[in-house]
């Protein structure tokens, strides 16, 4: 259920390559060779077969936000060690060598912005630090996220990319899943909006909380969404896994998504079903 | 009463057979009855003695072991007029889950907990107490039953965690814990979770989300199993042991992070030497428990319960 700890995370899945004067890279759905920037301006997704490579927190916000422009909330929180944890290194020793690889602090980040003209309540998970973990500091930020949210009568559009609860921060970081599905229980209470937008991957602890529980739920092509891991269930079912298991079309043939879109619609498709929910709220008064 | 013994028990369950012996044989035969206190305050000795140095490893093995009392035996025990509950109204009856109405001290309550089974045949049935969505969204449709009627909710908690399958993938697993957390939250009447045996991940913290936690002195809960964490972090499962000791996952360790708010103390030997005993210490934990929170309205509750939750966790700045 949780996220691994020592591979080095997968910013840039597609090979590089350096053939002549250009930078050639090969995507990972059709096997094609293309000048990197053809990709990178395409934000990741293959212009020839709509492959979506992974795009990193920044680019999102690039991608999503009016201006790009995000007002950040919570920057400076870092994580204790409060299990004085140790696998092959000591988790400060890991914290800080992930902050050196990822450029961020942790792996979530948030803050004011908007989306279509419309003020939204905006977090991502940072893969790039430590698979998107989820430890004390990101079940923090998400909880405030919630609660900013519900304070300015704002909706949440929250980007999912985790590979679960942090091992590291043990039992704690089970306890954030609570943590944040009551601060966003509160938030609907109030009326308010979450639009929960499933990236890959989306597992574990961060899934089995308040990644699915969307007003409306929303996906990535082929994103790898679920509560167990391939490898655990196979070992458990001592059985081979069927073709596209717990990918985004798998989740909504089986009724837990409401939509697939594509990385280049789905601004669009975010301020749209904002501006549907926000004219359902004001009738009601 | 335990036919399964785990090495570092033994010398322990040894003694507690020869005084369960000699005081079945006490009733007709007077004079034995001082050699009988004399040896069960030895067996009271040295079951504290051995089992006041036991490693973490081992009190996972503990808070697994199959001669536990499991959620009915406490039910059986410390409630009357249970009335088993069924069904997620959706797809299913999920035995490892089970749950009701009951009285606890003649008032009504609603009882969920985790049910593991006793041996195999009974094991298959309740699917080794590891719930599939069903199991979860019975266990939601019964929060919110409680919440309709007033009813405080407690739950037991033994479960090595949900079920990883297909079938548990294409129904929802996620969905279903998320939601399970979210009624919990939303709740407006006491709830105390207690865990007695294996507090396995999400699978334990869908029943987990109260106003007060309770774990046996035996009882653990992780976020992953010391096997998986191993396996993951260590590459080697037979890390296990290492893993157990820096999950922090007994119970001591779990009150000084603040995760649980009491420990039950257990029977010399562990719950699974007298179940009696056990129970009671438990139904006088619940009592004291549902004393504590009386003085809550249900919206405090609900807030009482969000503030607990609120404040877990090691940030450094603000
Ligand atoms: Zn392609």
């Amino acid at each position: 259920m949780e996220w691994s700890g020592s591979k080095a995370p997968d910013i840039d899945v597609s090979e590089k390559k350096s053939i002549g004067k250009g930078v050639f890279r090969k995507c990972d759905g059709c096997d094609e060779t293309m000048v990197a920037e053809e990709l990178e301006k395409n934000f990741e997704v293959c212009p020839r077969c709509g492959k979506h490579h992974k795009l990193r927190a920044a680019r999102w916000r690039e991608l999503l936000l009016d201006e790009g422009e995000l007002d950040e909330w919570d920057r400076d929180l870092v994580p204790g060690d409060p299990l004085d944890f140790k696998d092959d290194k000591p988790y400060p020793a890991r914290v800080a060598a992930a902050q050196r690889s990822s450029g961020a602090q942790e792996a979530f980040e948030s803050g004011a912005a908007k989306i279509g003209g419309m003020p939204v309540a905006y977090g991502s998970f940072i893969f790039a630090f430590m698979g998107g973990s989820m430890g004390s500091v990101v079940g923090e930020k998400i909880t405030r996220l919630f609660e900013r949210g519900t304070q300015m009568q704002l909706p949440v559009v929250l980007l999912q990319s985790s590979g679960g609860a942090r091992m590291q921060e043990g039992i704690l970081s089970l306890m954030q899943m609570a943590k944040g599905v009551a601060a966003l229980e509160r938030h609907r209470a109030a009326r308010l909006p979450f639009v929960s937008v499933l990236l890959h991957p989306t597992t574990g602890g961060v899934a089995a909380s308040f990644a699915l529980l969307g007003d409306v739920n929303i996906a990535e092509p082929q994103a790898l969404i679920g509560f167990a891991g391939a490898r655990v269930i196979e070992t458990t079912i001592r059985q081979t896994l069927p073709e596209g298991f717990q990918r985004s079309e798998f989740l909504m043939a089986h009724g837990m998504i409401d939509r697939i879109s594509s990385r280049l619609e789905m601004r669009r498709e975010i301020s749209s079903m904002l501006g549907h929910m926000s004219r359902g709220r004001r009738s009601r008064g | 009463m335990a036919s399964h013994v785990l090495p570092f028990e033994k010398p322990v369950v040894e003694l507690l057979n020869r005084v369960r012996e000699l005081r079945a044989q006490a009733g007709e035969e007077r004079e034995i009855v001082p050699e009988l206190e004399r040896l069960e305050d030895k067996a009271r000795h040295l079951a504290r003695e051995l089992f006041s140095n036991l490693t973490a490893w081992q009190k996972v093995q503990l808070s697994r072991h199959p001669s536990r009392p499991y959620t009915l035996d406490y039910i059986e025990r410390i409630f009357t007029e249970f009335q088993e509950l069924h069904g997620d109204r959706a797809f299913a009856d999920d035995e490892s889950i089970i749950g009701g109405f009951a009285k606890f001290r003649g008032k009504s309550v609603m009882v969920i907990g985790h049910q593991k089974g006793r041996g195999a045949k009974e094991n298959v049935r309740r699917n080794f107490g590891m719930p599939h969505p069903e199991g979860y969204r019975k266990a939601k449709r019964l929060f919110e039953l409680a919440d309709r009627f007033s009813l405080p909710i407690l739950t037991f908690i033994d479960t090595a965690g949900a079920y990883p399958g297909i079938g548990a993938e294409e129904r929802g697993q996620s969905e279903a814990i998320g939601s399970c957390l979210y009624t919990m939250s939303a709740s407006h009447v006491p709830i105390i979770a207690t865990i007695i045996g294996e507090g396995g991940s999400g699978g334990a913290l869908a029943l987990g989300v109260a106003n007060r936690v309770h774990v046996l002195e035996y009882g653990t809960y992780s976020v992953i199993t010391p096997e998986g964490c191993a396996s993951i972090l260590y590459r080697d499962g037979a890390m296990a042991e290492t893993a157990a000791a820096s999950l922090r996952m007994t119970a001591r360790e779990l009150l000084n992070l603040g995760v649980v708010d009491f420990i039950i103390g257990e029977p010399p030997g562990g719950a699974h030497q007298d179940f009696d005993a056990a129970a009671k210490s438990v139904e006088s934990a619940l009592a004291d428990g549902l004393g504590a929170l009386a003085h809550l309205g249900p919206t405090e509750l609900r807030e009482h319960r969000y503030r607990r939750f609120r404040s877990l966790g090691a940030v450094i700045g603000d």
